[in-house]
């Protein structure tokens, strides 16, 4: 079944038109990598999925539900429910590029909060489920640690457990290795390849064009504000069609 | 020539002194933190209408000397014959403002919750922008986000900032005694009257307060080693490992 | 003196609104007297402002000093003032003050000597704020990065010349914010030597209060006077944090 479907998405800041009309949909089980240069919108795109930017046009809806959405008083659109997109957005974990650990709370603490808080599971089943992910991530040992005493890698690994926690639909990622001094790259993809594995339902915007031609199913090239080509990994790497994703991967293909 | 017998004779109107000052203080900072904290959400807020109210309040406690609030509310509420017909009504609220006891504790709470509140507020807007996004992101309704993520966040921040504030209420509640409450300064102000020993009265009350301060730094410093973890190096990493 | 009617209409009784009726001749006419406290007491902050700038740069020069001997006095002196209220300083140098130098007269064979109210508060107010000062002096002189300090005796720099043309402007910038912190606590302190009955603004309001039997009216007056000194001194401090900020990046002040 389709888990997110977006359609015809628009966004601008004044007079610059960040996103021109990008549509995408992931079935259960999709990894879809966003790939494309700095600037492209890729990472505009992933955050208007779940409402921390707000589109101009177009539509989203996650699991089937669509989300309702009206025109506000400035032209731009506004959701109609705050409290639709609130449980919306519990089926759309999301996965930052700067973690976004909340500093104050133990990694163990940050992982039962929302499942806790926001979904009204029990304490004991939170802990349960957010021991589980941890172990997943392998990282349970630092449960009682703040992040702010973790690595890089580690707090990423961290936030992956998070976002497990709430069971989403699907998991979003936004450039979630980027930030990431190159040695520790590798034990966050390595994670995010097992959850593929898994048949986990996966939107990544991302720089590693690895892990976007071995874990994903499909890939999408956008340029500026466009998805100029987009298909399975084979096709865009193997036989890219326009000019600009030839040029595009011969900069980051090394 | 130390005037002995001032300690002798007077140390237990000292000992009841030192329980006004402490009750004034303990008191109003209770007070002060509970108004505080609302307020300081207020002030943050990005509707004008609520957070201009705020900022006056603040401004008007924080821009004036505390002792002239204190003869404001003890000497001025009397001037209105409205006051005055409340207090001849026996209304409780109103009566307050006729003791000096109530003045006091009245005038330190708000003079405590306004320099808390903008401590506060300024916690609050320094909570990393990140944090905001990732409760967002995982569907937190505007409350629950307050209640979970932002105010603990700032709240522990403000910690060394509040420390500062809670001394100065220790030392502030001093002026209680311009309007006739016996506290410490107020005992010390009786036996100076009483033995014409001005060192010994006034060094005595001093020592006292200067013990409280130091008692009071040292609760700061365990409660921050505490509530701050978060923020301190990598102890827990190094423990851990 | 615009917001003076606007505070009494808080209250719906009729005396009220005839108080304020009845104060339209210039405060009763203690306007010129309450004039001569407002002076006083800017006199007051101003005086002992420059008593606790040289006190504070002193302290902070013996609390950094290599000598033990200088050091230990210095954090005695913040420590301990910083740890009791003003007043009880206030009052024990007051009346300790008045005791003491009796003692002294007494002894030299002199006349009785009153001490007077202004310089008492004075040095009272600069005695305390130059405990602040001197750690926000410290403070600013550890900021400045010894690298430049090195710098300076490398291109063969006096020690003169070095505190002088290198540390000092450096250290000020530093300091500027923490100055302006306590000179705003300061201000607000003045209020205090009306007790030991220094004819200051809040004295003044004080006696007029009780003549006119509307107290309220002059205490909100010097509370009008206060914000506006406040108001004035954040501007000012703003306008020279702003002007001695050049080449410095500041995240959050």
């Amino acid at each position: 079944m389709t888990q997110l479907s977006v359609e015809d998405l628009h966004k601008r800041y004044g007079d610059h038109e960040v996103l021109k009309g990008v549509s995408l949909a992931a079935e259960s089980g999709d990894v879809i990598s966003i790939i494309g240069s700095s600037g492209s919108g890729k990472s505009t795109f992933l955050r208007c999925i779940n409402f921390l930017e707000q589109p101009d046009a177009g539509r989203i809806s996650v699991a089937g539900e669509e989300i309702c959405l009206v025109p506000g008083k400035d032209g731009h659109l506004r959701v109609a429910d705050a409290r639709q997109l609130q449980r919306l957005r519990t089926r759309l974990a999301m996965v930052f590029q700067h973690f976004n650990l909340w500093a104050h709370m133990t990694v163990l603490e940050n992982v039962v909060e929302a499942p806790i808080h926001v979904l009204g599971v029990s304490r004991k089943e939170a802990h349960e489920r957010a021991m589980a992910y941890l172990d997943k991530v392998g990282i349970s040992r630092f449960k009682d640690s703040y992040p702010a005493h973790l690595s890089g890698g580690q707090q990423q690994r961290v936030a992956i457990a998070r976002a497990l926690a709430m069971e989403p639909a699907v998991l979003l990622f936004d450039e979630p290795t980027s930030a990431l001094d190159p040695e520790l790259v590798g034990e966050v993809l390595k994670v995010m390849r097992g959850l593929a594995e898994e048949g986990r339902t996966m939107v990544v915007v991302t720089h590693e064009m690895g892990f976007a031609r071995e874990v994903s199913n499909k890939v999408m090239f956008l340029h500026q504000g466009l998805a100029e080509e987009s298909g399975a990994p084979a096709d865009v790497f193997g036989q890219p069609r326009s000019e600009r994703l030839r040029q595009f991967l011969s900069g980051n293909l090394k | 020539m130390i005037e002995w017998s001032l300690f002798v004779d007077s140390w237990p109107s000292y000992a009841a002194g030192l329980w006004v000052t402490l009750q004034l203080t303990v008191l109003s900072l209770g007070a002060g933190l509970v108004l505080a904290i609302p307020l300081a959400v207020g002030r943050v807020s990005p509707r004008r209408w609520v957070a201009l109210p705020v900022w006056a309040y603040t401004y008007f406690f924080r821009g004036t000397p505390m002792l002239v609030q204190l003869l404001l509310m003890y000497y001025g509420m009397g001037q209105f014959e409205w006051v005055q017909a409340q207090w001849a009504d026996g209304s409780h609220f109103w009566l307050i403002f006729r003791e000096p006891y109530g003045c006091a504790l009245v005038t330190f709470a708000l003079n405590t919750a306004a320099y808390t509140t903008e401590i506060l507020a300024g916690a609050l807007r320094a909570t990393p922008h990140g944090e905001i996004e990732a409760a967002r992101a995982c569907g937190m309704s505007r409350p629950t986000m307050l209640r979970r993520i932002l105010l603990p966040g700032a709240l522990r921040r403000a910690l060394p900032a509040y420390s500062n504030e809670v001394i100065f209420m220790l030392h502030g509640t001093a002026i209680a005694s311009t309007v006739t409450l016996v506290d410490l300064t107020g005992a010390a102000r009786n036996a100076y009257s009483q033995f014409f020993a001005p060192f010994e009265a006034f060094v005595f009350a001093g020592l006292i307060y200067l013990c409280i301060t130091f008692a009071l730094v040292g609760l700061f410093r365990v409660a921050e080693r505490r509530w701050l973890a978060h923020l301190q190096p990598r102890k827990a990493l190094r423990k851990a490992a | 003196m615009g917001g003076r009617r606007a505070t009494f209409t808080f209250w719906p009784q009729g005396g009220v609104r005839e108080g304020a009726a009845a104060a339209q001749p210039m405060l009763h006419g203690y306007l010129p007297s309450l004039l001569d406290g407002a002076w006083v007491t800017l006199r007051v902050a101003v005086f002992s402002l420059l008593l606790a700038l040289a006190l504070g740069l002193l302290g902070a020069s013996s609390r950094l000093s290599p000598h033990a001997l200088l050091r230990l006095p210095a954090t005695v002196y913040t420590t301990v003032v910083r740890g009791i209220p003003d007043l009880v300083m206030m009052l024990l140098i007051f009346y300790g003050g008045q005791v003491a130098i009796n003692a002294m007269t007494d002894a030299l064979g002199l006349g009785y000597v009153d001490i007077n109210p202004f310089v008492a508060g004075v040095v009272t107010l600069g005695f305390i704020f130059g405990a602040y000062f001197t750690e926000t002096f410290r403070g600013a002189f550890m900021a400045v990065p010894a690298g430049q300090l090195e710098a300076g005796r490398a291109y063969g720099m006096s020690r003169w010349q070095i505190f002088y043309r290198i540390l000092f402007p450096q250290m000020l910038r530093h300091a500027l914010p923490g100055l302006g912190n306590n000179w705003q606590v300061m201000q607000k302190s003045t209020a205090l030597v009306s007790i030991i009955g220094l004819s200051d603004i809040t004295w003044l309001a004080d006696q007029a209060g009780r003549t006119t039997h509307e107290p309220f009216l002059f205490y909100m007056v010097v509370c009008l006077f206060y914000l506006a000194m406040t108001a004035l001194s954040g501007l000012l401090f703003g306008w020279l944090e702003r002007r001695y900020s050049v080449g410095v990046r500041r995240a959050a002040a």
